[in-house]
């Protein structure tokens, strides 16, 4: 069984509303799309107050090339465009639409027949995605395009598709790779020739055995397409750990991951590009889990983008007694939200509900220099270091230690017997020093 | 609802902290603690029992009176250093050779440099090379004894018996100053090696039995509490070392078995140089600090003035820790070319 | 006996003349010719090496005076005497500066600005203000966490425990600016001394609607312009529901200080205002 080499901890599993069947979730009254739910520049209004809207209408345009459009995720009247706070309380641009009906666009095909034949051809495939605003469902929400279009130095080798879902309680990805497994693989199929290569790895991690036997019985009829049993072990999911597991190749420091040949793709995108591609539908809908110990029902929705996250609490039973802590996303990366009216965006995953006793951080004491965090880091860090040369703002140390490979994945916090909150300093270190890097003048 | 918690991710922990760190190697010391305890009776329990309570003591002591602070003996890192401190003394020392002993362990070697985790050298060794350079006397010689017959909650005897005073190191090399020849000094019984796998080694109470010792290595290594690349290198270096001396000239040199269950080396390589705060962080720098280690150890012994030099080499390797945590751990990948 | 030591006393004489010859020969080798006045301009330099110049620390700053002359640069820990001084070393000029004092310009304590989140993370400002908008509802007010106390050399502003919020020792502050620039709301602001140290100035940043702002934090600017209304020097602006006082142009006059309604216009060093004689409305 394959896994990364180096690093890595073992958070406990919690896949509890892993049996949870993806339902449909009510739409709200109103819904406020936000403009930034991609990684790079917001997208830019096209639409105005008073404005009628169906569902999938393209509300927004995309305002760079690392940037993306945004659809309306439901029909009715644009009642304004406004500030919105996200679930972090800092305000963003966004589209406030009260929802009139369900109408949809005559374009999209709702049909529930899965469509294997694919009739578009590279250019146009990459060109439908762009339109269709397809971005990373894995966290970062990278626009989709711009990863299928790779510098002329990369020559593609091959798709990887991420269902390691190494995070606990997240049970998104794996729902939708059983519910939807010959759209996942036509999925990936696309992406093979969107890159023009022949070989597509599923790399899905040893926890989840149904899904790994299915998608390997189904992946028979797709060639190319090959499932990856991977060991359990976080943070599997992460790119550069992922494409290390499956094809074994390093992605290098300040390097990009298709400099291996590897393009990632998270499960939640290529099906999001099975029905962009095959279905002409643009991502306005999203996977997400409710879950948590202390919550009273687990489940997994397909929520539309924009419903408030206090919509989905409230369909879900409230928000329990006892949770202290919310957080969109997994436990080891997710955020933590500050404000439960904002939006849900693309790439929200999941509502997690922990109690004080699950995440409130102990006291932190001495460094005892057990070392376990140079040994859990997956990046082959020393965070103890790091840690000490970010607190005294050391940043010429920070960068001859190599901070910026850092990739937050948060395992060294989490192994800290000395409740350390390294991860904290060493992204704040992180920050400053890539500043200082990009100020400097090209040699 | 109430007011909801934020903080930057991760927002979970694992299981290990400090405290369980530090009561796993107590765990895995109890073996040792229990067979000499086995042998020696009360005497045994009131040493473990003066050392615990003394470092303990003193450290709540030196954390209320000199640096205000909470007290820290929660962490249990005390009771670690008060036991290792008892497991590297002779089981007959007197309350105050304890006593002097915590002080120098707690006080000298720990506190000074600020407390857990701070400390250059390992307490519980500082304070045994100090008793050992001071009180030659009580540290070696006639006040071991190795015991003759299990006296399970019997008074340790008044007399020392002449024949079996010294430790099986010290009496070889006692007899090889002698001129006596190595298979010769070999012949006595006390030297045998079912003696000493299981219990009837003479020397410090947690020389007692390699078996124990190994029993607690074995349960560290399953609880993860630490890594096996310290001892093993230790005991390779040791074992290929003087097995290259042993070839060279039997006669005047020990056999490699002998080094590795005599003089306090298994203690030495199990839970004095794997002590997280002063061995280093990389495996690569462990490996080297281990190997350090069994080089030193067996000059010492060979060619030194004392018979057994564990302590002395974990110590000056214990001094290379900082310069060993330069070298960096294998990284993740290289550096992208410029293009 | 008297050869031995007679020996030791050669050996070691010889020994520690071969040693000095070395450390001449290498001490003139690896001579660095550098202008000696830039050790003079060092000298005259508090040595904090703060940064507060703007330079890398207290020789730089030398070294750029020496080179560049004394136009760009301004030593606001020595502060003008300091200044005059390196002016007469170097046979320059330097025109003399005010003096300057840093302000915090919040006033959201604990009593006035709720709580509304338990921040659980790293105890520093930028933590927090990478992560969000701040554990209260005001998201322009102090974080509370002291960035300003650590970066600065000289013991100067500290956080009060009982309002959370940093307090300046005038007497300590040097306007070097470290706290300035630490701060990552940009609640800190250096501002003229002012005559007999007295300042008035808009204790607080939130640029949100009144009602939003009064909601967060009691005693936040609500801009609701009374102050720009009373003052007769144009010293005061309103912009993004927030009041700003230009200190080179206000007199000190204090209405508008009285005039605020929830008392976000901070004076210091003034002499207690006169109490008003009520007079009781029957007789």
């Amino acid at each position: 069984m394959r896994t990364f080499k180096m690093g890595g901890v073992h958070p406990a599993d919690k896949k509890i509303s892993k049996d949870a069947a993806i339902e449909k979730l009510p739409i709200p009254k109103t819904v406020y799309i936000s403009m930034g739910q991609h990684l790079g520049a917001p997208a830019e209004p096209c639409v105005a107050p008073g404005d009628k809207v169906k569902v999938g209408q393209l509300i927004a345009n995309a305002t760079g090339f690392v940037s993306a459009p945004v659809h309306s995720s439901v029909s009715g009247t644009v009642k304004s465009i406004e500030m919105v706070k996200d679930l972090a309380g800092k305000p963003g641009k966004a589209v406030v639409i009260d929802v009139e009906g369900d109408e949809w666009v005559d374009t999209i095909d709702r049909s529930e027949t899965v469509v294997k034949e694919i009739t578009l051809d590279k250019k146009q495939i990459v060109e439908r995605i762009k339109e269709c605003g397809v971005v990373g469902l894995g966290g970062a929400t990278f626009p989709t395009n711009v990863k299928l279009s790779p510098p002329p130095t990369a020559t593609p080798t091959c798709v990887i598709i991420n269902g390691a879902e190494c995070e606990p309680y997240l049970t998104s990805d794996y729902r939708v790779m059983i519910e939807k497994p010959d759209q996942l693989l036509i999925g990936g199929t696309i992406l093979m020739k969107a890159l023009g290569v022949d070989k597509c790895y599923i790399g899905i991690e040893e926890n989840k055995p149904e899904a790994i036997k299915l998608l390997t019985e189904k992946a028979k009829e797709y060639p190319g397409v090959e499932v990856v049993k991977l060991k359990k072990k976080y943070p599997q999911g992460g790119e550069k750990q992922l494409i290390d597991a499956v094809i074994g190749k390093k992605v290098p420091s300040m390097g990009l991951p298709v400099d291996t040949g590897a393009v990632v793709q998270n499960v939640g995108t290529a099906f999001a590009v099975y029905e962009a591609v095959q279905k002409n539908k643009p991502l306005f809908e999203g996977i997400m889990t409710v879950t948590g110990d202390c919550s009273q029902e687990q489940r997994n929705f397909v929520h539309r983008v924009g419903t408030p996250l206090s919509f989905i609490m409230e369909h879900c039973g409230g928000v329990p007694e006892d949770a202290a802590k919310i957080i969109s996303g997994g436990p080891m990366m997710g955020k933590a939200i500050v404000n439960i009216d904002a939006p849900t965006l693309k790439g929200t995953s999941s509502i997690l509900y922990l109690t004080e006793a699950q995440t409130k951080r102990k006291p932190e004491s001495n460094c005892i220099r057990c070392g376990k965090c140079v040994g859990a880091c997956p990046m082959g860090l020393e965070p103890y270091l790091l840690n000490k040369l970010g607190r005294n703002n050391m940043f010429d140390e920070l960068e001859a230690h190599k901070v910026y490979d850092c990739i937050e994945c948060g395992c060294c916090s989490f192994s800290c017997p000395a409740y350390i909150p390294l991860l904290d300093t060493i992204r704040q270190s992180k920050a400053a020093v890539m500043k200082i890097m990009k100020s400097r003048p090209k040699k | 609802m109430n007011k909801l918690i934020v903080s930057p991710s991760p927002h979970v922990h694992g299981k290990d902290n400090t405290r369980r760190l530090m009561g796993d190697v107590i765990i895995a010391l109890l073996p040792a603690v229990l067979v000499s305890i086995y042998f020696f009776g009360l005497s045994a329990i009131h040493l473990v029992a003066v050392s615990v309570v003394a470092c303990v003591a003193i450290e709540y002591l030196i954390q209320k009176l000199f640096f205000k602070g909470k007290s820290t003996i929660g962490d249990l890192s005390a009771i670690v250093t008060g036991v290792l401190l008892a497991l590297n003394l002779p089981v007959c020392s007197p309350w105050w050779l304890i006593l002097i002993g915590a002080v120098v362990a707690i006080g000298i070697a720990k506190m000074t440099f600020g407390g857990l985790g701070q400390n250059l050298f390992n307490p519980a060794l500082v304070a045994r090379v100090v008793l050992l350079v001071s009180f030659p006397i009580l540290m070696t010689g006639s006040a071991f004894h190795a015991p003759e017959s299990g006296y399970l909650f019997g008074n340790a005897p008044d007399v020392v018996d002449a024949t079996s005073g010294a430790t099986p190191l010290a009496l070889v090399k006692e007899q090889l100053a002698k001129g006596v020849a190595m298979d010769e000094i070999m012949k006595d019984p006390n030297l045998s090696y079912s003696q000493m796998l299981f219990a009837r080694m003479g020397g410090s109470a947690g020389e007692l039995s390699a078996i124990a010792l190994l029993l607690g290595f074995v349960y560290l290594l399953i609880r993860r509490v630490i890594k096996p690349h310290i001892s093993l290198s230790i005991l390779i270096t040791v074992f290929v070392f003087s097995g290259l001396l042993y070839l060279g000239n039997p006669a005047k040199f020990v056999d490699p078995v002998f080094n590795l269950l005599t003089g306090g080396l298994l203690l030495g390589a199990f839970f004095m140089a794997t002590d997280y705060v002063t061995s280093p962080m990389t495996t690569k720098g462990q490996i080297i600090f281990g190997v350090g280690i069994g080089v030193i150890t067996v000059l010492i012994r060979a060619f030194g003035a004392y018979p057994e030099g564990v302590s002395f080499a974990i110590l000056i390797m214990n001094s290379t820790v900082p310069l060993l945590n330069k070298i960096q751990p294998k990284r993740f990948a290289k550096e992208a070319q410029k293009k | 006996m008297t050869n031995t030591i007679i020996f030791t006393i050669a050996t070691l004489a010889v020994l520690g003349l071969l040693l000095a010859i070395v450390l001449y020969i290498v001490a003139q080798k690896f001579k660095v010719e550098e202008d000696p006045r830039i050790d003079i301009v060092e000298s005259k330099l508090p040595g904090a090496n703060c940064g507060g110049c703007g330079k890398a620390g207290c020789r730089a700053f030398a070294e750029a005076a020496v080179k560049e002359g004394l136009d760009k640069c301004f030593c606001p820990v020595g502060g003008n005497p300091t200044m005059q001084k390196i002016a007469e070393a170097l046979g320059l000029t330097v025109e003399a500066k005010e003096p300057q004092v840093a302000v915090v310009r919040c006033s959201g304590s604990c009593d006035k600005r709720k709580k509304t989140t338990v921040y659980d993370g790293l105890a520093t400002c930028s933590t927090i203000a990478s992560l969000y908008s701040g554990d209260t509802d005001c998201k322009f007010g102090c974080l509370g966490r002291g960035d300003c106390e650590a970066a600065c050399k000289f013991d100067a502003i500290k956080i009060n425990p009982q309002t959370g919020l940093p307090e300046v020792d005038e007497e300590k502050c040097t306007a070097c600016g470290s706290c300035v620039k630490a701060c990552p709301k940009g609640i800190i602001e250096l501002r003229n001394k002012g005559p007999k140290s007295r300042r008035l100035y808009v204790a607080c940043r939130n640029q949100d609607k009144g009602a939003v702002a009064r909601k967060a934090c009691l005693a936040a600017c609500i801009g609701c312009g009374k102050c720009q209304k009373v003052c007769a020097f144009e010293a005061i602006t309103v912009e993004n529901n927030l009041a700003y006082i230009d200190y080179t142009k206000c007199r000190m006059c204090r209405k508008c200080a009285a005039e605020c309604p929830t008392g976000a216009i901070h004076e210091v060093n003034f002499p207690p205002r006169p109490v008003k004689q009520e007079v009781p409305l029957n007789k």
